[in-house]
């Protein structure tokens, strides 16, 4: 039942506006007509007059046709002797336990529902009994990690509330007790295992959060090696890199997915960990993926906790399943994200958060009606953070035009810009590199051709015109072909590639076209006393003035870039020291001054932080010194680092290829 | 001379030794025609608290193949310090140590009366005793708190330095980890997946540290390459080190934490649990002295060893299902603990099961377990009975220098005259497969060895051994020849030293055509007896029932016999299969008296016309104005006659007048507590009365002289009829000299 359904025959018939079949409408849903035709509660039931709302789902829709369980959180870190000499564990467990006290919970209710459990692991896995009639915590170690299994149910999972002292002892002891470590080989698959299977045998979907530093060469289901091979690239085995080493992850995912269980992953990896293939599973599994490069407690553990609270505080949906339905004439034929598919029209997501977007490609099977427009609807069918079974539905309608023109006028070059980034990335799996920056740069040529041939015939051959709504779609493009995705040079981390890969695939709109083309504001010209947020400008070199201070953001990373002959008053109120040679680059944070400047600038980083799923890292570059080549590369617009065109050459690229199809 | 009598139990008491015959025909076809073997019982820990503690090592035989220990029947130049081994009388050099000897001037080993004499070996370092408890934590929770307060007493009992470890097993096994600070720590293992020794080896190679020299003292490996360095053996510990750390972990121990879910059994790892109790073990204290205590609350549910499966549905095996072949899960089951108790047994390790629950628990797929090791086998209804709680602490009863009255890692080797060789023994043993020159190739219990493996003793432990008289009828013995055995028993004593106790016994040899009567009069009726029945049960558990029988029956032994005919060791009717392995288990371990007290139940009345007298174990001894005593080793019972019954109903014993009323009701009271206080295991006490349900032990036992079928004796104030379909033994008689009479003929 949506807003598209036609009443008729005085309210006991109606005809779906998706298939056109005239149904009978059930008795305790009917209702009288009014003088036009629509019923008389269309107000009163939002299924009726809304574009999107929830149902709660009945037994029916739930699994084994029993209520879910509420769902549940396992953290499960790894203790093998880097992640305990770099601090990590002590961070984690000191974060932990106030950061559990934030668990996601439903308006109306005082405490989360979500239960929380424990595992630490290295080559074995430990888990932890926190019963709340413990006076300590008990540890159980499985060491058959071929066949991993979870050793108790009963006190594994817990309201943190009820058990917070025996959790609150845990998680002092556990760098203790593991402190003097030299274990450094790690597990990996049978830690996702066996939290999926705790997850299985409490009967409940849930979440693992796993914090993993090396590449597991335990002895173990999903030892991996490394395998980075440099002189792949540009190559046809060049995809090689971007898959899993072995088919158990992928197994792994599957089962994941078919448990509701999503897996989390925070990366602290020294070196090659081979994210393409551990990260496989949070990818399925509609979890996301964290790495943080050689990972130092004081420069990147505000990032890491900043990111560690904002996934646990997530509203997530669990368990899930997505169906997209269309009306006549289009279908849809490709799913992006972090999604699973196990056939071809059901979206499967261990969990799903307010961050995940999945991106649906459709084609026309058919002429589209000018009148009825095309319909969408997606529903979603999920378990909430309190155990209750949902069903959410959106639905649009969207107009049909035979013109060109208007097909052009009513573009969202942002919506494409994800759209051919996700296919793209998608496609790097199958498909040599080469040929798919070939494709994309002659899609744009094609787009643009295409209008110019329809829609702007009157003018000059040689002059290159762009629609209106697509007047970024060549510079984007151009982003996207520079993403180190697609860019295939050994200076570029493989993992790096694959990290940014499996980012984006599950990214919105608004994250994609940060994350393409960064955010560059001037912060010397602000002005500290109004509101106003300061005009972005655009990405390239030209725009620098040596007097400057630029702020630059694409929702990974923040970088402040400074001139050699800044302001000293900007720098005083912002650093709080007297010139730009005293500033240090190590610093990740601003300090708080008191000042206009510094709130300024602070208030500016929060409001475009506080947009973003992931917490950015300040980085401090300096005109003329090292860091600034880091910098550069976020200059899109200018020739790249590593050889991507400049925006302008790009364009004259394309503006060829189009005479090209024109002529 | 005194007569044979006299002679047996002067034997008996300095030795621990019967012999069925005291004189041995001397020929092979001579022996075979008496029928009983040349066979004897023997008590290798016999308590002798007069024998002196000898602190040097025995003097052995030179030759290689004889190595038989110097003795008071050995032959001794004093002048040429030589000795003449009495077994292969090779002449041996006595060693530099001997050079003060003379006929004035013997050592204890030569002297007459030390025919048994004990050596204290120095050498080697002193072993800690190790017990590792194995505990089910599938019961309910009184039952486990009793279980946990009679483990926290035995705990209190171990001497400090006593290592213990702790191993809990439900749906899942864990190990614990003892001594660690603050969070507990076990290693959790799965209750399907039985793992080998090896596996767990490398698994825990980082905690357990392999003593890599058992030499060496067992938790602080040093070695000359390497600094002495403290290995951190967290599975094992002193009691003194971790006793407060135990006390709170047993405290916090839970039940299993597994739902049962309706209509199932709870999931239970007996298997697994004690597969890696013996990799524990083999791993890190081979051949040093260990006991693994295995409590279990009900049968084995899942993985190897399991022995029902999950659905209450289906009811654990009967003998009816064995015999139907419809038992799926014992074959396996046998199969896997026995693989078990051969590997405990290599590595001197004793298996002990406590068994506590109301249905059967498996005991007879188990049984091998102690039966191998010599461990102990307790079955009781609960953990919360004062059966298993008092039975439990006399395993740890102390002798008078406070040491546990058990020994560990035994070995038995026997040396025979060339006249004799051993067919065997039948005990709580396994072979030690030592071919040697006084092996018999006919086999007889465990034989084709003459070493065998005792992992566990205790002063009652007792083995029978058989023996053949190879002498060819025409090479005749000397007059007056004798023939010697050596019994040389290694052993681990409780205070970690290592001793040997040596005895050495000779017999006469006699021509059975011209001594007969020689031999005849040396027989002991009793060993006999207890011999033949131990062979019968052996036979019993490894063939079909139905033929032991015929099989005794073609034997020719008066009254043992047909009480043995009806008693649980042979016959399975009315009893479980775990019951039986009980039964069979005790009685081929324990000595003669109480060997008798199981084949022959003693029954002792009391009544105002005299003093307590044993009377016959007959229906006509139960009489309405006595009281009787029961004994039959695994019950004790008190049977109130229907006229006392009535007497103590109506309350005379607390009228002052009838103070000798009184005193006749605690006679037997005060006998059978005498009787519990000694009895390991405790038995079973039954106080009842005439009429009462609890009568039908005393009247399953008795002679059946009346029953319903024979009416003759109603009316008759002699006794109470049975109602039985079982012979009486004056039917059995007859029906016995008539087969006897009919196969002479």
């Amino acid at each position: 039942m949506c807003p598209f359904m036609q009443f008729t025959e005085g309210g006991r018939k109606y005809q779906c506006g998706f298939c056109h079949c005239i149904n009978d409408v059930p008795p305790f849903f009917f209702q009288h007509l009014d003088h036009i035709g629509r019923r008389t509660d269309h107000y009163e039931r939002p299924e009726l007059s809304l574009g999107s709302y929830e149902y709660v789902a009945t037994l029916d829709y739930c699994r084994n046709n029993k209520p879910p369980n509420s769902p549940a959180y396992i953290f499960m870190i790894d203790v093998s002797y880097s992640n305990i000499k770099s601090g990590l564990v002590k961070l984690i467990c000191n974060e932990l336990k106030t950061v559990l006290d934030k668990l996601p919970r439903e308006e109306q209710e005082e405490t989360s529902a979500i239960r929380v459990g424990f595992v630490t692991y290295n080559k074995v896995l430990h888990f932890f009994n926190v019963k709340s009639n413990l006076a300590q915590p008990q540890m159980m170690v499985v060491s058959d990690v071929g066949e991993v299994f979870v050793p108790l149910l009963d006190g594994f999972l817990v309201n943190f509330q009820e058990s917070r002292s025996v959790v609150n002892n845990l998680l002092d002891q556990i760098p203790e007790m593991f402190a003097d470590t030299n274990e450094s080989e790690t597990v990996f698959a049978p830690v996702i295992q066996a939290g999926m299977e705790a997850l299985k045998a409490a009967e409940c979907a849930g979440k693992l959060f796993i914090f993993h530093s090396s590449l597991p060469t335990a002895e173990a289901p999903g030892k991996l090696k490394n395998r980075d091979d440099k002189k792949l690239i540009n190559t046809d085995k060049e995809k090689i890199l971007f898959q899993p080493q072995m088919n158990i992850y992928e197994s792994l995912a599957r089962d994941c997915v078919a448990h509701g269980c999503c897996v989390d992953l925070f990366l602290f990896p020294n070196q090659y960990v081979d994210v393409a293939s551990m990260g496989l599973v949070t990818m399925y599994t509609g979890g996301t993926l964290y790495k943080y490069n050689n990972f130092q407690v004081h420069s990147d553990g505000p990032q890491f906790l900043g990111d560690l609270r904002k996934d646990l505080e997530k509203r997530t949906g669990f368990d899930a399943i997505m169906r997209v339905r269309t009306s006549t004439g289009f279908r849809p034929t490709d799913f992006f994200g972090a999604i699973y598919m196990n056939n071809t029209t059901d979206v499967e997501m261990a969990a799903v958060d307010c961050d995940k977007a999945i991106t649906v490609e459709f084609k026309h099977d058919d002429k589209l009606n000018e009148d009825s427009g095309a319909l969408i609807q997606c529903a979603v069918l999920y378990t909430s953070i309190s155990g209750q079974r949902r069903l959410r539905v959106h639905n649009i309608g969207l107009n049909c035009s035979s013109q060109l023109a208007d097909l052009y006028k009513s573009c969202e070059t942002d919506a494409l810009i994800n759209f051919f980034a996700k296919s793209a990335f998608k496609a790097i799996l199958s498909q040599p590199l080469k040929t798919i920056r070939e494709i994309l740069v002659s899609q744009t040529a094609r787009m643009l051709a295409c209008y110019r041939k329809n829609c702007a015939s009157p003018s000059a051959v040689s002059q290159l015109i762009l629609p209106d709504a697509m007047k970024v779609l060549p510079v984007y493009i151009n982003c996207l072909l520079k993403s180190c995705v697609l860019v295939g040079r050994p200076e570029i981390p493989t993992d790096e590639r694959a990290y940014h890969r499996q980012l984006v695939m599950s990214m919105d709109v608004a994250d994609t076209q940060l994350f393409f083309y960064p955010q560059l504001l001037p912060i010397h010209t602000i002005d500290v006393k109004s509101d106003a947020f300061p005009t972005a400008v655009r990405c390239s070199e030209e725009r620098l003035s040596e007097g400057g201070v630029f702020f630059l953001a694409n929702g990974l990373n923040m970088m402040l870039w400074l001139g050699v002959s800044a302001p000293p008053e900007l720098i005083q109120g912002i650093f709080n020291v007297p010139s730009f040679a005293h500033i240090s680059t190590e610093i990740t944070l601003l300090p708080e001054v008191d000042n206009p400047y510094s709130k300024k600038l602070r208030s500016i980083m929060d409001y475009i932080q506080s947009n973003r799923p992931y917490s950015m890292k300040l980085l401090i570059a300096k005109q003329r010194e090292q860091a600034e080549m880091l910098f550069r590369q976020y200059l899109v617009e200018d020739k790249g680092l590593y050889g991507g065109a400049s925006y302008v050459d790009f364009l004259c690229c394309v503006h060829k290829e189009i005479c090209q199809l024109l002529s | 001379m005194a007569t044979f009598l006299e002679f047996i139990q002067q034997n008996e008491d300095r030795d621990g030794v019967r012999f069925s015959w005291n004189v041995w025909p001397s020929s092979r076809l001579e022996a075979t025609r008496m029928v009983v073997p040349v066979a004897s019982l023997f008590t290798p820990l016999k308590e002798r608290p007069d024998l002196p503690p000898i602190q040097y090592e025995p003097v052995l035989c030179s030759r290689t193949t004889c190595r038989a220990v110097l003795n008071p029947l050995c032959q001794v130049d004093y002048r040429a310090k030589l000795w003449a081994c009495n077994f292969c009388y090779q002449r041996n050099q006595f060693p530099p140590t001997y050079a003060g000897i003379s006929e004035m001037n013997q050592p204890a080993e030569l002297l007459p009366q030390f025919s048994s004499i004990e050596y204290v070996v120095q050498r080697g370092p002193q072993m800690p005793l190790i017990f590792l408890y194995v505990v089910d934590t599938c019961m309910e929770d009184e039952d486990l708190q009793a279980l946990k307060e009679s483990m926290q007493m035995s705990l209190s009992l171990l001497p400090p330095t006593a290592l213990v470890g702790l191993i809990t097993f439900g749906r899942m096994v864990q190990v614990h980890e003892l001594g660690c600070e603050g969070i507990s720590k076990s290693y959790v293992f799965r209750g399907t997946k039985d793992l080998s020794a090896k596996q767990l080896q490398v698994i825990d190679k980082k905690t357990i540290k392999k003593t890599s020299n058992p030499e060496n003292d067992s938790y602080h490996v040093c070695s000359a390459s390497r600094p002495c360095q403290p290995v951190e053996q967290e599975f094992l510990q002193p009691v003194q080190k971790i006793d407060m750390n135990l006390t709170d972990l047993l405290g916090e121990l839970q039940r299993d934490p597994w739902p049962v879910p309706q209509g199932k059994r709870p999931l239970r790892s007996s298997g697994v649990a004690l597969s890696i109790a013996v990799g524990l073990l083999e791993c890190t204290f081979p051949n040093t002295g260990a006991h693994i205590l295995m409590f279990i609350g009900g049968p084995g549910t899942q993985g190897p060893g399991m022995v029902v499966g999950d659905e209450l549905k289906l009811p654990i095996r009967s003998w009816h299902d064995i015999e139907k072949d419809n038992a799926n899960y014992v074959k396996k089951a046998t199969k896997h603990f026995e693989a078990l108790a051969n590997r405990a047994a290599t590595n001197g390790h004793v298996i002990d099961i406590y068994a506590c629950a109301l249905d059967q628990t498996g005991l007879l797929e188990m049984k091998c377990c102690p039966n191998y090791t010599g461990g102990y086998m307790v079955m009781g209804d609960s953990f919360n009975t004062s059966l298993f709680k008092q039975t439990f602490q006399r395993v740890f009863t102390k002798d008078m220098q406070g040491q546990f009255k058990m020994g560990f890692g035994g070995t038995l080797e026997i040396k025979t005259s060339r006249e004799i060789k051993i067919s065997g023994a039948i005990g709580p043993c396994v072979s030690l497969n030592s071919k040697g020159p006084c092996v018999s190739e006919n086999e007889i219990g465990t034989g084709g060895t003459c070493q065998w493996k005792i992992c566990g003793l205790n002063p009652n432990t007792t083995l029978a051994l058989y023996f053949e008289v190879v002498n060819q009828h025409n090479a005749p013995i000397p007059q007056g020849g004798r023939g010697a055995i050596q019994f040389v028993t290694q052993y681990q004593h409780s205070s970690g030293q290592r001793r040997i106790r040596v005895t050495t016994v000779a017999r006469n040899w006699a021509d059975a055509q011209t001594q007969i009567q020689n031999i005849a009069a040396s027989f002991d009726q009793e060993a006999a007896a207890i011999l033949m029945a131990r062979l019968a049960v052996y036979r019993a558990e490894t063939e079909e029932g139905p033929d032991v029988l015929r099989w005794l029956d073609r034997q020719l032994i008066r009254l043992f016999m047909f009480h043995l005919r009806r008693s649980p060791f042979l016959q399975v009717f009315n009893n479980s299969p775990d019951e039986s392995s009980y039964y069979r288990h005790h009685f081929m371990r324990q000595d003669l008296t109480q060997s008798l007290i199981m084949i022959q139940p003693i029954l002792y009345a009391y009544s105002f016309n005299g003093p307590p007298e044993p009377v016959l174990l007959d229906s006509s001894s139960i009489l309405p104005d006595r009281i009787l005593l029961m004994d039959t080793f695994f019950q004790i019972l008190i049977y109130h006659g229907e006229t006392i019954a009535q007497w103590r109903k109506s309350g005379y014993q607390d009228m002052p007048e009838y103070e000798n009323f009184r005193h006749l009701l605690q006679a037997p009271i005060d006998d059978a507590q005498e009787i519990l206080h000694s009895r390991f295991p405790m038995p079973r006490y039954i106080d009842t009365e005439h009429g009462g349900s609890q009568a039908r032990f005393l009247l399953s036992k008795v002679n059946p002289s009346q029953t319903h079928n024979n009416m003759y004796a109603w009316g008759q104030e002699s006794g109470a009829p049975i109602l039985t379909d079982d012979v009486s033994l004056q039917v059995f008689m007859d029906h016995l000299k008539k087969l006897a009479v009919s196969s002479a003929a």
